[in-house]
Formats: structure tokens, C-alpha cells, sequence
């Protein structure tokens, strides 16, 4: 019998997001992230935030928006991570989504994809 | 900033107007093609995530001080498709066996479907895919990558092999050929949407 151990993967997340394990937003792999365009005036500014947050500041910083997957990538952090940061930096006013969530029924969804595939097809 | 980002000038940012995200799984087995497939049908260069998973090791007896988990690192790749001025598609090259569970649980989550790519060499490896896929409740179609030099098989001889429902789409593609990908990705989302569409 082994007793209780903790789970390395949330140790790893825990140590490199100061002390986060479980992000505090529900984002999912193709959430779209860009730096706020009003960030609080506060103490904190990309240059005084943690490394890895620095980082993702740095990649959404000006340019335009990027997945949380595109975001790990190109960092080279795990998803669970950059996940972890991007919560953060939300909850902090300095990662936004491009829009306001706007809720599109699936079937129109499902439309789109096929309008665009089909006209890749041509 | 600037020191934070050595390789922006090769970032691939998403077209300013795009403000919602979408995503279909590309599911099969090691050397099936997806990275492939993947590579074949999207916009930028495919990329690639890692995650390390822990997973329960099979057949391995528990000894003491070991807590009977591995670690895995498991590779994920992936593509991005502009379907529309406001709506970008992702495509996940999802690895199929059921030892990465862990990653399905956030790759199922929110995804449209799956199109699972299936070799007909190894045509009993698929079986794993589609029972997760079936347990996660994802809609899938089903396409035959036709390697070279491995065997043709009309497609009614794969659907009984795979025992697939009748209603489930079966194409087939070469994964190196954008045209058939494109097709067998339509062949899919048209699944899905009619699905969706009889639904009551």
C-alpha cells in the first residue's frame, strides 16, 4: 500500500505560478487571450509579474491575440500552466478576450466552420 | 520588453476581426498521419504542446515505495484554420489510446467533433479511439489514410471491420493531400450539422 502523494504535475503547476494549482477561470485550450487595453494602474506592470507571466505579457503584449494552446507553444509551457498564468493575468485586468463572450448557437457554428471549409475546397 | 520574445517576428497571430474560437479533434494512433493531416490543412505551421500526464502504469507490479503512476509526456499537434473573418477553427491532433485519458478530458471539452484517422494496416489499433470517443460523447466521422503500398479495401469491408454505426461517415484521404483532407473535414462538420439539425 502507498500512501497519499501528491500528484507531481500539480506540484510542477503549483511551483511555477506561485502557488496556484488549479486555474481560477474555466479557459479552454482555444481560448483566445490579448493583453488589456486598459490595465489597471497599479504597481504591478509586466515588468514587476513573474516570470511566466512576463512571458505571456510579452507574446499577447501589442501584437494581437493567440490561443492559450498557441500561447504553450510558443512558450513551450505546459497548457495547465499557461492556463493557470492567463487566469491570472485576467483576474489582475491585464489579459482580456478579443470580445465580449457573445453565446453563438451551435448549429450556426457548425455553419460557419462549413463555409469556410467549403470555400477552402474551391 | 523585447528580451521576453525572440521569435515574434515568426508569431502567428490571429487575424485582427476573429473574436471566437472553435475546435475539431484529428484522433488516431501513433504514425496514423495526423500531424500529417494536421500540417496539410492549416494556415500556419503546425505547433506543438506538451503536457506531462501521470498516468496508472499497466502490468507493473506496485512495489514498495512507488506509487504504481508514470510520468508521461504526451506531444499534442496542432493547426489553426480562419474560417470566417470572426471565427478561428483549431484542429488538435489527439492521440488515441486510452493510457491519455488525462489529455481527452480537456481536448473533449467544448469540441465540435472528431474525424478519426484510421490505417488499415492497423485497423484493430482504432478500436481504442473510437471507445473513448464514444464513452466522451464526441460526434466523430471516420477516414482511411491510404498509405502507400498498404492494401485497398472497399470502404463497406473497413465500416463492418470497425463496426461502425451506418450513419457514422467513412472517407477516405491521403493525409499529404490538402484537397482530400479539406473534404474529409467537410464530410464531418456536414455530420455534425445535420446531426444537430434532426435533433428534436
Amino acid at each position: 500500500m502507498s500512501g497519499p502523494r501528491r500528484d507531481p504535475d500539480l506540484v510542477r503547476a503549483y511551483v511555477r505560478t506561485g502557488g496556484r494549482s488549479r486555474a481560477t477561470r474555466d479557459l479552454d485550450l482555444v481560448t483566445l487571450v490579448v493583453a488589456a487595453k486598459n490595465p489597471p494602474k497599479s504597481n504591478v506592470t509586466p515588468q514587476t509579474m513573474p516570470p511566466d507571466a512576463r512571458r505571456v505579457m510579452g507574446l499577447c503584449g501589442r501584437h494581437g491575440a493567440l490561443s492559450v494552446a498557441e500561447i504553450a507553444a510558443y512558450l513551450d509551457l505546459p497548457p495547465s500552466v499557461v492556463k493557470i498564468v492567463v487566469s491570472d493575468l485576467m483576474d489582475g485586468g491585464h489579459a482580456d478576450s478579443p470580445a465580449p463572450a457573445e453565446t453563438v448557437p451551435e448549429l450556426s457554428m457548425l455553419e460557419e466552420v462549413l463555409h469556410g471549409l467549403r470555400a477552402l475546397a474551391v | 520588453m523585447g528580451s521576453a520574445l525572440s521569435r515574434s517576428e515568426q508569431v502567428a497571430y490571429v487575424a485582427e476581426t476573429v473574436t471566437r474560437s472553435v475546435k475539431l479533434l484529428v484522433a488516431g494512433n501513433f504514425g496514423v498521419g495526423k500531424t500529417t493531416f494536421v500540417g496539410s490543412v492549416s494556415e500556419i505551421k503546425p505547433l506543438r504542446t506538451e503536457e506531462t500526464i501521470t498516468e496508472a502504469s499497466v502490468g507493473v507490479d506496485d512495489l514498495a515505495g512507488l506509487d504504481g503512476k508514470t510520468q508521461t509526456t504526451v506531444a499534442m499537434d496542432f493547426g489553426r484554420i480562419t474560417v470566417s473573418a470572426s471565427l478561428a477553427l483549431y484542429l488538435f491532433g489527439t492521440p488515441g489510446q486510452r493510457r491519455f485519458l488525462p489529455m481527452w478530458d480537456d481536448l473533449a471539452k467544448g469540441a465540435l467533433g472528431a474525424l478519426v484517422l484510421v490505417d488499415t494496416r492497423r485497423l484493430d489499433h482504432a478500436d481504442e479511439v473510437l471507445a473513448v470517443l464514444e464513452e466522451r460523447g464526441v460526434p466523430f466521422a471516420v477516414a482511411v489514410n491510404e498509405f502507400d503500398g498498404a492494401a485497398r479495401y472497399p470502404l463497406e469491408e473497413i465500416r463492418e471491420a470497425l463496426d461502425l454505426d451506418p450513419a457514422t461517415p467513412l472517407t477516405s484521404v491521403d493525409a499529404r493531400d490538402r484537397a482530400t483532407c479539406v473534404a474529409a473535414l467537410i464530410t464531418l462538420v456536414e455530420f455534425l450539422f445535420h446531426r444537430l439539425e434532426s435533433r428534436p
